[in-house]
C-alpha cells in the first residue's frame, strides 16, 4: 500500500518564505521579537523563578521536601489520576469529535456548543455542580464524595474539551477521497481508520492529550468540594503547595511547582515521542 | 547583526520600556487623600457594608471613602506584603498580621489598643444537620464511630487552626493531660470525611451534604443561618475564643486611624454583633437574627479558652502544633489515611 505519504494536517509543513543566509524579513524580525519578549516576560522569567527558587534550598532541601511521605503520595496520585484520565480523554474525545464531524443527529449544534462548558465554568462553580450531583445528596444515587474516583471524575470533568477541540478541526479537514481510495483497494474499514485516519489525527489527539494532562496535574478548585483534601488519601499536589505558601515555606512551595513542571515536561516529551511514531507507522 | 535582528531587539526593548513605564506610573499614583485602602479576611464583606456607612454619618468618618477588598487572611497578607495597597488590615488570625510586623508594614507597637489590636471576635462552635439528627451535644460526640466531620484543612487555611486548637484544647479545659489531647485529636481526625480549603468550602460542602457535623466559627453559623442555610449549630461547654486581629500599616493616613478607633467603639461592635461576632466592650443587641436564641445570642460558654492564657499565644502554638516538620498535628495528619 502506498497510501502512507499523507503527511500529517497538524504539523503540515507551510512553505517557508524564501530567506538569504538565515536572515528575517523586517515583519517576521518584529513579529519574532515581540512573540520572544511575551513569551518571556509571561512564562520562562516566571518559570526560571519558580525553580530558582526551589533551589535556594539546595539539593538537599529538594529532595527533603518531594520525598516526604504525604507529599510524595500527593504527587503520585494527581500524576496517576492525570494520566488515567487523560487516557481516557484520548479515547472519548476523539469519539466525541467523531461523532459531532461525521455523523448527523439532532441536537449536533447544541452538543458542540455545550462541549466547552467545563472548560469555561469557574472551577469552583464546577465543583458545587459535581457535588450536587456526585455528593451524599445525588438525585442519580452516585456518591463519590471524599473518595479517589471524586479525583478523577473532577479531572475528567474540566478536562474533557481539550481532546475533542484539537482533533475535530483536524477531522473536518480530512478528504474523505483517502478513505474511499483505501476502501476501493479492499482496506476494512478497521485498516482503512488504523492506517488512514488515525496517523492524520495522532498529533491533533496528543496535543490535546498533552492539554488534557497539563490542567490535569495543575487542577484543584473543580475538586476541593467533592475530593475533601484528605492527606495520603485524596490530597493533590496543589493542596500541598498551598500548604506551603501558607506556612511561608516558598522554597519547598516551589520545590514540589518544580516536580510538577518536571513531571509534566517529560509527559508532554513522550507524547511527541509517541505521536511521531504512531504517525510515522500509518 | 542583520538589520532585521536590530529590528526584532528595537522591539523588544521598546516594548520593555513601555511595559516599564506602566508598572511605574501606577506605583506613583497617590491617590484621594482621604481614601482608605481596606484589607479584610472573607467574612467581613458583608458586616462591613453596615459598619462602614455608619462611621461615613460620623464627624470623622464624613467624605471618606473606602477601597476594600476581601479574601482569605493568609492571602492578604501576602498581597499586602506583595504591594497591595493597604491603610488599615483587618485579619483572621494573629500570626497573618505578624508576618506584615516581619515585613515592616505594621509598627510592632501594633497591639498597644484598648482591645489589644482585637477588632472581633466569636467562639468555634460545632454545626449539624438541622434538628441535630445524630444528638451531637460537645466535643465528646464527634470522635464517635460513624459521625463524619468537616472542618477546612489547618494546613492551607490558618483559620481552621481555630477548630483544632479547641479540638485539642476543651480536654485541657477538662483537666485531662496533653497526651491525652492528643489522643483525643487522632481519633477526631480519624472521623474526618473532608477537609475543604476554607471555612467558606467547608461551608458550602457541608451545605451540599458532605458530613455530619461542620466545625465552623460562631459567626459563620450565624451569617449562614440568616441567609437561610438548613444547618444547626451547638456552642459546646468548653470552646475557643476566635480573636481577629486588626491594625494600621506605618504608611496609615489619619482617616486609617479615626477609622480603626472607631471600629472597637460601640457603635462598631454592635453592627457586628448583629451580623454573628461576639461585641467587645458592649452588650449584645437582642435581635441577632440566625442565632439559636436572638434574645441571647452569645452565650457564655463554662470554660472559654483563649490563645494567650491556655496555648501560650500563636507564636508557640504555631510552632507546636503546625510546625511542618515537628507539630504535632502536621504529624497526625500524615499519619491518617495510611491505615
Amino acid at each position: 500500500m502506498s497510501l502512507t505519504t499523507t503527511t500529517a494536517p497538524g504539523r503540515a509543513t507551510r512553505a517557508r518564505r524564501p530567506t538569504r543566509n538565515g536572515s528575517l524579513s523586517l515583519t517576521s524580525g518584529l513579529g519574532l521579537g515581540v512573540a520572544m519578549l511575551w513569551f518571556s516576560l509571561l512564562v520562562l522569567v516566571p518559570l526560571a523563578m519558580v525553580v530558582a527558587s526551589a533551589g535556594s534550598n539546595g539539593l538537599g532541601g529538594f529532595v527533603g521536601v518531594i520525598t516526604d511521605s504525604q507529599t510524595l503520595a500527593a504527587v503520585q496520585l494527581t500524576v496517576l489520576q492525570s494520566l488515567l484520565v487523560t487516557a481516557v480523554n484520548v479515547v472519548m474525545g476523539t469519539m466525541i469529535a467523531w461523532v459531532l464531524v461525521r455523523d448527523r443527529f439532532p441536537g449536533k449544534r447544541v452538543l458542540d456548543v455545550v462541549i466547552d462548558i467545563p472548560f469555561a465554568l469557574p472551577t469552583i462553580v464546577a465543583g458545587l455542580v459535581l457535588l450536587s450531583l456526585y455528593g451524599p445528596s445525588s438525585p442519580l444515587g452516585v456518591n463519590v464524595a471524599n473518595t479517589r474516583y471524586a479525583v478523577f471524575l473532577a479531572l475528567a470533568f474540566v478536562t474533557l474539551p481539550f481532546v475533542v477541540r484539537t482533533v475535530q478541526p483536524v477531522l473536518e479537514e480530512l478528504e474523505a477521497d483517502v478513505e474511499e481510495a483505501s476502501a476501493s483497494l479492499g482496506a476494512s474499514r478497521l485498516t482503512t481508520f488504523r492506517r488512514i485516519i488515525l496517523p492524520s489525527l495522532v498529533p491533533s489527539i496528543a496535543a490535546g492529550a498533552a492539554l488534557s494532562f497539563a490542567r490535569g496535574i495543575s487542577e484543584y478548585g473543580s475538586m476541593v468540594l467533592l475530593s475533601g483534601n484528605l492527606p495520603n488519601h485524596t490530597e493533590v499536589a496543589a493542596v500541598r503547595v498551598f500548604t506551603f505558601i501558607e506556612n511561608g515555606d516558598t522554597a519547598s512551595a516551589a520545590s514540589v511547582a518544580t516536580l510538577m513542571l518536571l513531571v509534566a515536561l517529560a509527559v508532554i516529551v513522550a507524547l511527541d515521542i509517541i505521536q511521531r511514531r504512531v504517525a510515522r507507522r500509518g | 547583526m542583520s538589520n532585521k535582528w536590530k529590528a526584532a531587539t528595537a522591539a523588544s526593548v521598546i516594548a520593555t520600556m513601555a511595559l516599564a513605564g506602566c508598572g511605574g506610573s501606577s506605583g506613583a499614583a497617590g491617590g484621594d487623600r482621604s481614601a482608605v485602602n481596606l484589607v479584610g479576611f472573607s467574612i467581613l464583606e458583608q458586616p462591613n457594608k453596615k459598619v462602614i456607612a455608619d462611621f461615613q454619618t460620623t464627624a470623622d468618618g464624613k467624605d471618606v471613602t473606602f477601597n476594600q477588598s476581601y479574601g482569605a487572611s493568609g492571602d492578604q497578607a501576602r498581597a499586602v506584603i506583595g504591594g497591595q495597597k493597604a491603610d488599615l488590615v483587618h485579619l483572621s488570625l494573629e500570626p497573618d498580621v505578624q508576618k506584615l510586623v516581619d515585613a515592616k508594614i505594621v509598627a510592632d507597637s501594633w497591639k498597644t489598643t484598648p482591645t489589644k489590636g482585637i477588632l472581633t471576635q466569636s467562639v468555634v462552635v460545632i454545626g449539624v444537620r438541622p434538628g441535630n439528627p445524630k444528638h451531637i451535644e460537645g466535643w465528646d460526640d464527634l470522635v464517635k464511630p460513624g459521625v463524619k466531620i468537616v472542618t477546612p484543612n489547618p494546613a492551607s487555611s490558618g483559620s481552621a487552626k481555630w477548630n483544632i486548637l479547641a479540638a485539642y484544647g476543651h480536654v485541657i479545659a477538662d483537666g485531662g493531660t496533653p497526651a491525652a489531647a492528643k489522643a483525643y485529636l487522632e481519633k477526631f481526625f480519624g472521623n474526618v470525611a473532608s477537609l475543604p480549603g476554607s471555612g467558606r468550602d467547608a461551608t458550602t460542602a457541608f451545605l451540599g451534604g458532605t458530613g455530619d457535623v461542620l466545625l465552623s466559627y460562631e459567626n459563620e453559623a450565624i451569617l449562614a443561618r440568616q441567609s437561610g442555610s438548613k444547618l444547626d449549630y451547638v456552642v459546646p461547654d468548653q470552646t475557643l475564643l476566635i480573636q481577629n486581629p486588626g491594625a494600621v500599616t506605618t504608611k496609615a493616613s489619619p482617616k486609617a486611624r479615626q477609622f480603626l478607633s472607631f471600629l472597637t467603639g460601640k457603635t462598631a461592635q454592635t453592627d457586628y454583633a448583629e451580623e454573628g461576632f461576639r461585641p467587645i466592650g458592649v452588650k449584645a443587641p437582642t435581635d441577632v437574627k440566625g442565632a439559636n436564641d436572638p434574645s441571647n445570642p452569645y452565650p457564655v460558654p463554662d470554660k472559654l479558652l483563649t490563645v494567650d492564657k491556655d496555648f501560650g499565644g500563636w507564636s508557640s502554638a504555631n510552632t507546636k502544633f503546625f510546625d511542618e516538620k515537628t507539630g504535632i498535628v502536621t504529624l497526625i495528619q500524615k499519619k491518617t489515611g495510611k491505615q
